[in-house]
This record gives structure tokens, sequence and C-alpha cells, in this order.
């Protein structure tokens, strides 16, 4: 009962959102391009760089978790994966950043795709623990295989993203705006696969496994396509990732924390939709940084509150289904106009 | 003869659920299977459409070895479940849940022919295509798995207790719409608790007991059968 209310109160927003569909949002993209002209701190655009990054990321699990149902605790390693493939050809084999990123965001769909073969059969529970163990075996494998990875040290001065000839970095916008397109490109991915045959089949899965198979649907090939699309997304915000950071990153960059990171925004933002990867990014990545003052308290009150979440808004903060009346389609119209007739006829 | 069964044994671990069944189902008719909870209804649609492995025995299909082909490949065999307890997707619309039906076909006119069926045989689904399923009642959720289920342009269609959980006069309803999906062309599996009513359309019968087929015959006679009166049919009857 309490939760309808607060989904009365939110009528008159979206009502409002969809009725200036157009405007509102040539009005939000026209600011947010122009957010480095406005003066910014370096921290604060290093914090709306992380937004952006972890909203990419949360878009990329999403695909998993939200569309097709599977929980994956080992993102970090497609992360990973991304990122020193992406920083190992532009440092040892001089590619530049953009055939770098896609090569390893390919290769994160590769891995993704060997992984998902036999993992994806099973289920639940059981998939979630082997893709714990993946992102563990990722990290060691980094760790370990010091000829290539450097091992611990890491991978230093990678270079930064260069676009005819004008070098991205954090204090002239360039790194944003790289964050800004990767991650409304990525977006528009979401969105045109969640609302195709092959995103229907997956919202499919997700809710009835059974009744999926009974409608022909091979189960398993579509997991892993979601499941190839998921580490591909990843693995292009793993290199992006290692360009953002100095010029440096080292196997610590992708510990377990990260997954779970990456996992707290989908879940926090709502599982399934677009906009909640935004907003649970953005409050996951502000929370520690506002809430500074409490020193060691924080992360604790962090905890809370991913706690009271579960408790009281399991489907995330902006997971709610539209509360405006649905619009029939013409030819719904056009049917109930006619029985409406026939009906006075008789 | 379009469904043959012969033999068919399924073991769930140690329990024997299935021990050895002979069925056939012919062209054309309405064939329902009934019986008590536990008698192995379910696990008998189960076997046909590939959801329950048979560990003994054959099924056949237009002449075709179907035994133990999976799920997703004997729908495209032409023939259709609609699972127990109306197993819709429930965040989808109707008209999706609808194109999910048609996922084995990619003939767009012919698929557009079946939208236009289902929703002459469901006018209430067409005035709620873009409603969430999970929004509808009972008996539309029904409704939808059925059109669904249709939406594969099956030859044998297998219904899972249509009427579990419905009113009476949606009940009525169902199986009013069971005899015209029939009289259209499909032929029909039924699995029902309510003997009554399944007995009352079906051309022949099926009485399934722990396991075993108990009695068969002219679904007409079985109704008047004193055996199945008393067990299924609620009527006391002197000895």
């Amino acid at each position: 009962m309490k939760e309808k209310k607060s989904l009365n109160l939110l009528a008159p927003f979206e009502s409002f959102v969809d009725k200036f569909k157009v405007p509102l949002s040539i009005l939000v993209g026209a600011f947010l391009i122009a957010v480095p002209f406005l003066g910014a701190s370096r921290v604060a655009m290093r914090n709306l760089v992380m937004i952006f990054l972890y909203a990419m990321l949360g878009m990329g699990l999403n695909v998993l978790l939200g569309y097709v149902g599977q929980v994956s605790l080992g993102h970090a390693g497609f992360y990973a994966i991304g990122a020193y493939t992406s920083a190992i050809l532009t440092t040892t084999y001089g590619w530049s950043f953009w055939t770098g990123a896609i090569a390893g965001a390919c290769v994160a769909a590769l891995i993704g795709f060997l992984l998902g073969l036999p993992t994806l059969r099973l289920s639940g529970t059981y998939l979630t623990i082997v893709t714990l163990g993946f992102g563990e075996i990722v990290l060691m494998v980094l760790r370990q295989w010091e000829s290539v990875t450097n091992g611990n040290y890491g991978i230093r001065s990678i270079p930064v993203p260069e676009l005819f000839g004008w070098e991205l970095t954090l204090s002239n916008g360039g790194f944003y705006w790289l964050i800004l397109f990767l991650s409304t490109v990525t977006a528009i991915a979401c969105y045109t696969i969640k609302n195709s045959n092959a995103g229907r089949t997956l919202i499919a899965i997700k809710e009835d496994e059974l009744a999926a198979t009974m409608m022909g649907i091979k189960t398993t090939r579509y997991k892993i396509l979601a499941f190839v699309v998921s580490a591909f997304i990843t693995g292009l915000a793993g290199a992006y990732y290692s360009v953002i950071n100095n010029g440096y990153i080292e196997p610590n960059n992708f510990v377990f924390n990260y997954s779970i990171q990456i996992l707290s925004v989908v879940i926090v933002g709502g599982m399934g939709t677009i906009r909640g990867m935004y907003f649970g990014s953005a409050l996951l990545m502000m929370f520690p940084q506002v809430f500074r003052f409490l020193n060691q308290w924080r992360f604790v009150i962090y905890g809370l509150l991913l706690v009271l979440m579960m408790q009281f808004r399991p489907q995330g903060a902006l997971g709610w289904q539209s509360t405006l009346p649905y619009k029939l389609p013409r030819r719904a119209k056009k049917a109930l106009a006619e029985r409406e007739k026939a009906k006075t006829v008789q | 003869m379009m469904l043959k069964i012969t033999d068919l044994n399924v073991h769930y671990g140690f329990i024997h659920a299935l021990k050895g069944i002979d069925m056939e189902v012919n062209e054309g008719e309405i064939v329902t299977l009934i019986g008590s909870n536990g008698a192995g209804k379910s696990t008998t649609l189960g076997a046909i459409s590939g959801l329950v492995k048979a560990s003994k025995g054959k099924i056949e299909f237009e002449g075709e070895n179907i035994t133990n082909l999976p799920a997703y490949k004997v729908v495209s065999k032409k023939i259709s479940l609609s699972p127990e307890g109306r197993e819709v997707f429930p965040a989808l619309s109707v008209e999706e849940n609808l194109r999910l039906g048609a996922f084995t076909r990619s003939d767009k006119a012919e698929i557009n022919q079946s939208f236009e069926r289902v929703y002459d045989l469901f006018p209430r689904l067409k005035e709620r295509i873009k409603q969430p399923a999970g929004t509808l009642s009972g008996g539309e959720q029904q409704m939808l798995a059925i059109g669904r289920a249709l939406m594969s342009r099956p030859k044998l269609l297998l219904l899972d207790e249509p009427s579990m959980g419905l009113a009476p006069n949606l009940v009525l309803m169902i199986f009013d719409l069971i005899e015209s999906i029939n009289k259209q062309g499909t032929t029909i599996l039924l699995i029902e608790q309510n003997a009554n009513m399944a007995l009352s359309v079906a051309h022949r019968a099926y009485v399934l007991e722990t396991g075993k087929i108990s009695l068969s015959g002219d679904a007409k006679e079985l109704m008047n059968d004193p055996r199945v009166k008393s067990a299924y049919l609620g009527e006391i009857h002197e000895t």
C-alpha cells in the first residue's frame, strides 16, 4: 500500500517528462555536453567521469542480470581483460587507443563466449559461483603472467587517446566527452537490444525459462549471446578505464570489490532499466564523497543503505513500471471502435 | 494416427512415475487424459513435449520418433504445450507474449494471420495488446497461454489443466474455446482434473491411475461408467 502512494506521487512528474520528451532531452543533452565549460574542478570532473563509467559498467552487467536474469560476480574480470588488452596493445605494440579499445572489448567478448559455452548450462547460483571463480582466475593470471602483464607492478605510461591530433585529458574535458559518448552509445545499443526480438526472447527466459523453452527457444544460445554482449560492453569500459587512471593500471584495480560495485549499481538503480544505471551509479559514486565527514562510519552507513534498499525497494530506485495510463495502439483502437459500432447497430 | 505412445516409462530418480503407458491420438480428435493428483498426467505431457526424459518406451508423432527430443525441437515438429498454471511472461505485453509463441516461425504474413486467428478467438486479448501479461486476470492469462501456444500453428495442442483456478463461467468459456479450436482443425490432447467438463468436450478419454492407464474409450461412455463416476465425478453409487 505504501508503495502505491509513492508511485502516485511519481505520476505527475512522469507525465510531465513524457509530454516534453524532446525539448527536455535536448536540454539535458546540451547541458551534459557543456559541463566542461562550466568551470568545474578537477575533482568534480573526475567524479562525473566515474559516474558515467560505472553507468556504462552497470549497463553491461544489466544485459546479463536485468534482461536474462543471470547473476555474475566476475565482471571485474572482463573489465580487467578489456583494460589490459587495450593497455598492452597501445604501450607495447603502439596501437592507437581506438583500435586498442575495440580489440580489448572483442577479447573480453571472446573470453565471455568461451566461458559461457560450458557454464551457461548451469543455472542460477551455480553460474554465479563459476563467475566468482572466473574473476579470481583473471586476477591470478594478471599477477603471475609477468612477461605480458608485468605482474603486480602493473602497466605504466599508457598513452592518452588522440582524436585528429587532439589529446584527450581530464582537464580539457576529453575524458568526460569520451565517456559521455561511450555510455550514450551503450545506452542506445542496450535500448535497441531490449526492444528487439532478441531482447524480448531474453526477457522471456528471465521470466520463465521453462515456458520459454516451450516456445521453441534454445535458451542456452540466448544466454551465451547476452553473456558475450555483456562482456563486450564491460571490456570496452575497461579499455576506457586504462587511459583515465593516470596512465597506469595494476591488478588491484580489478579485485572482487569492483565486481560487487558494478552489481550494486545495477541492483540499486533498478535491474532491467537503463535510466536506473545512471542513477544507481551517481548514487553509489557520490555517496562516499558526500559523506566523507562520517569518516570510517560511512561504509557502515553505505552497507546499511543497501540492506534497507533490498528490504523496502528490491526493484531498485528507478525500477518502477510506468504509472501512465497505457496508450492503446491504433490497431486496438480501431478494433474497439468497430466493436462499439457493431453493438449499437444490434 | 497422429500421436502414438507405446510402453512409456518415466522415472524421477527412484520414483517410477509412469509405468508403461500406451496411448493414441488421431488427427482431428480431442483426447483427454483424466486422473487424480499424482497420477502422472503432467508427466505424460512433459514426456511428449521433451521436458521429461522417458526411461523406456517410444513416442511417435506422424510416424516420426520424437522420444527424448529436446523441448525446443519438439515445438518445431508442430506440437505445442500450454503449460499448467498459465505460465505467461508477466512483464511482457500481450502482443509480445504472442510473438514469442511464433518464435519458431519466420513467415511474416502467415504470422499475422495467426495473430488475427488468436484475436478472433479471444477478442479480449486484442483490447489488451500492449498491457503487461502480469496485469491480466486469471482467465485472460489462460486465454493468452492458449493463444500463445496456438501461435506456433501446432498440429497437436497439449493443454495442461486449462480450467485450473478459474471461475465456473470462465471454465465453461475456456472449454467452448477448446471445442472451437478443435473444429478449426487442431488436434487437442487435454489434461484435466475437472473430469466432467473434460469428458463432455472430448471424443475419447484415458483414465490414468498411479502411472498406469486403468480405463480408456469413448468419452461419453466413460462418463457413464460407474467406476469413473465414483472416482472422478463425485457421484456416490450403491454397490
